[in-house]
């Protein structure tokens, strides 16, 4: 580890746009970047890294963006990197790894997570998803829902219950699922914006050979909470700057409009400002505290406390338009691949912003998870274990 | 880029400065000390200046100090707001910061060896003026933030007039650093005309006193712009450094409040396996967070002498001095009735925090700054 320097790395950057074209081939070029250990510096050496420690990251991501290097579109894969990689590195065959990593890093296989279902949202370990074993394989019946790139995806995540006669958290195997197999069907599920991020998966008698099972038999929670605390390290853990998020389109429409402004929305945008300067430095200081080794549980602040940001500011972005403020951009129906949180008019961020307390993690479930996990108080009395 | 965490240096001086309060300044003590007529603890201000040189922190090696700064001051306040510690620290650091800036460096090397305490006679609740600059001053006076005294002379030499109300850390200070005039002015409070007059203080860990000056001699250290500007460099440490003990404080109502409900039985059960209990220390838990990344930005800007720290002073006690006070009104509530006694220390980190959110100007006060800071100006007719 200790002979991975920023230098060094600049230096193995250099010498790999010498032999390879940041101009050329796109996938070709990502995939000898991959294969030059270069893609996650982290991760071990043949699975795309060095082994190198992980706050080095940046310095190679931006020594290729210098470079005018093409990247792999990390948003469009953002489960797959965000979550599918860590959890396969973590628990997956040496195998495994070999298959999936590579073409995950390069974008050329898109991943999405079927983990929720309809009767099971919060309380993920109640999942019905059938996985039965049959020969070499498992035959898969469920359905699934707020699956995210599932029109999109090569591969998927999946939880399924493979023993519903043992305690819930017990039942449960994690599987990588061809998104191609026969028997997958996936629907777009139109949300309350009119677009449709999210699918509803349907699977009936899908085979999965047992060969992309992840961990073993019965142990599908445990690997999942690898899978869920990457998801809101995911989600929580971009760099902004000052008046980086919403708070800044609101701050310039009160610049741009005195007309709007009134003392009461004032003392509100004065509020929201102070609140998402607080957070954003939070986690900046989160950001700091992983690059020197010490990760803490910040990541769920950092989830919870930008929810209700993004709702408080998009609310009140609405408010101080008035009349403009009761004019939507359009119903229509798309499949957007993220929310278009900057582009679309204020009345799209307050509705979608609804959703960021509760997609990955209510912040209900975020509260008692850090009272629990990180504050360390006792569960509530369950009855369900 | 703003370093948010804690350097090595500064965890060691953290545990040091905890190691140090917890043999001395345990709250039994503190508490006790609220019922008799010695609201400072002078034998632990001396230890703490003695054996860690506390006062020498902010102040460089060529004038007898440590030659540190700012950031280590904080961690120094993080831990004092912890044990509600009755010594005049932070009045010291903002004066360490007033005479850095009139560069009265003969003052300055007595205050950093402890030899003499020092500290600004400005109300407690003055807050930074809301242009962090006034570079220049229209009126003599004007621009000089807390000014209540005024100038005469006998002979040729200044003495002050005036009364100064509300004044923290000065109870047991000898040297008062007294903006009057357009000028800085440095009295010896055991000389004559000086009057301290004892409050009965909301917080009594941090006693005030009402400073009467009838022809007190006194030294000027500063005038015109350069006194404006000490002055307001002074106020905008206060507000800055303020925040870590804010930090503090909140941290150690959040840590006894959670041990507690873990350890609290009703109906069978902890109280801390209440949804509702929970749910309220993880949104404490999450505003802390929050709080420690404002107040380490506000004390790293500050130590970096960046143009934009008056901005983080003001975000810092816009955001923290609340966090605090939160924090201390949950540690009573969900003490329930042990948290309502007298006996028990959760109300001296409410008065604390209460006086505090108060201290260098309410949150209100510093959002009215950010407001100009930041571009985000009221309505037309409106401050």
């Amino acid at each position: 580890m200790s002979d991975h320097t920023a230098d060094r790395l600049r230096g193995l950057v250099a010498a790999f746009l010498r032999t390879h074209d940041p101009g050329g081939d796109r996938v070709g070029f990502l995939r000898a970047r991959f294969d030059a250990g270069l893609a996650w510096v982290h991760y071990p050496a043949g699975l795309g890294g060095l082994a190198a420690p992980p706050h080095l990251q940046p310095v190679v991501d931006a020594a290729f963006a210098e470079a005018g290097a093409p990247d792999n579109r990390p948003r469009r894969n953002s489960i797959g990197l965000g979550m599918a990689a860590p959890t396969l590195l973590r628990h997956g065959t040496d195998a495994q790894c070999r298959r999936w990593l590579r073409p995950l890093w390069t974008g050329e296989e898109v991943w999405c997570q079927l983990f929720s279902e309809p009767d099971a949202g919060s309380d993920l370990a109640g999942l019905r998803t059938r996985a039965a074993r049959d020969g070499d394989d498992w035959v898969v019946d469920g359905q699934k829902v707020w699956t995210s790139m599932a029109h999109e995806a090569r591969w998927a995540i999946l939880l399924a219950r493979t023993d519903p006669a043992v305690p819930k958290h017990h039942g449960i195997t994690y599987f990588v699922c061809d998104m191609t197999t026969p028997g997958v069907q996936v629907r777009p599920l139109r949300q309350l914006t009119g677009e449709a991020e999210f699918n509803e998966v349907f699977l009936t008698g899908v085979r999965v050979p047992d060969t992309q099972r992840v961990g073993a038999e019965g142990q599908g929670w445990q690997v999942a909470r690898t899978t869920l605390m990457n998801e809101r390290v995911a989600i929580g853990g971009r760099p902004l700057p000052r008046e980086g998020g919403m708070v800044g389109l609101v701050a310039r429409l009160w610049r741009e409009r005195p007309e709007l402004r009134t003392a009461g929305l004032h003392e509100e945008i004065l509020h929201s400002w102070v609140r998402a300067e607080a957070a954003r430095l939070a986690a900046l200081r989160l950001r700091q505290l992983v690059a020197a080794g010490q990760p803490g549980p910040e990541g769920s602040a950092v989830k919870l406390s930008f929810a209700e940001l993004n709702q408080r500011i998009s609310g009140l972005e609405v408010e101080l338009l008035g009349a403009q403020g009761l004019r939507h951009d359009d119903w229509a129906m798309r499949r957007p691949t993220e929310p278009d949180l900057l582009g679309r008019t204020a009345t799209y961020r307050y509705l979608r912003a609804r959703g960021n307390s509760i997609e990955g993690g209510t912040s209900e479930i975020l509260r008692t998870v850090i009272a629990e996990r990180v504050l360390g108080l006792p569960a509530e009395p369950r009855v369900d274990r | 880029m703003t370093d948010l965490l804690y350097g090595a240096d500064e965890e060691a001086l953290r545990d040091s400065v905890r190691a140090l309060l917890a043999a001395h300044a345990p709250w039994q003590r503190t508490l006790a000390r609220l019922d008799g007529d010695e609201p400072y603890d002078a034998a632990l201000w001396t230890r703490l200046v003695d054996q860690l040189g506390v006062t020498g922190l902010a102040v460089p090696a060529e004038h007898g100090g440590a030659g540190a700064g700012f950031r280590e001051v904080a961690v120094v306040l993080e831990e004092l707001g912890r044990a509600v510690a009755p010594v005049p620290f932070l009045g010291a650091a903002v004066a360490t910061r007033t005479l850095l800036a009139c560069g009265d460096t003969e003052l300055l090397g007595q205050l950093a060896t402890g030899e003499r305490t020092v500290a600004l006679a400005v109300g407690l609740s003055t807050a930074p003026p809301p242009d962090p600059d006034p570079t220049v001053t229209a009126e003599p006076g004007s621009a000089l933030p807390g000014v209540v005294a005024r100038v005469a002379e006998v002979g040729s030499a200044p003495v002050l007039h005036g009364v100064v109300d509300g004044v923290a850390d000065a109870l047991c200070c000898d040297v008062l650093l007294v903006p009057a005039g357009d000028g800085l002015y440095a009295v010896d409070t055991g000389g004559p005309g000086v009057r301290m007059t004892p409050v009965v203080s909301l917080d009594a860990t941090r006693p005030l006193v009402d400073v009467g000056l009838t022809g007190a001699p006194a030294r000027p250290i500063a005038a015109g712009a350069a006194a404006s500007r000490a002055v307001s460099a002074a106020l905008t440490t206060g507000a800055a450094l303020l925040a870590s003990e804010q930090v503090g404080l909140a941290q150690w109502c959040l840590d006894t409040t959670v041990a507690h409900v873990r350890a609290r039985h009703q109906f069978g059960r902890p109280v801390g396996s209440f949804q509702a209990v929970k749910h309220r220390l993880a949104d404490l838990w999450v505003e802390v967070t929050q709080a420690r990344a404002v107040a380490r930005h506000a004390a790293d800007r500050l130590a970096a002498g960046d143009p934009e720290a008056p901005l983080a002073a003001a975000l810092a006690q816009a955001y923290c001095g609340p966090v605090a006070v939160r924090a201390a009104e949950v540690c009573v509530q969900l003490h329930g009735g042990l948290g309502f006694t007298w006996e028990h220390p959760a109300h001296l980190y409410l008065k604390r925090a209460k006086s505090g959110a108060i201290a260098f100007g309410t949150a209100d006060r510093h959002r009215a700054t950010l407001a100009r800071l930041v571009d985000l100006p009221a309505p037309a007719g409106r401050r």
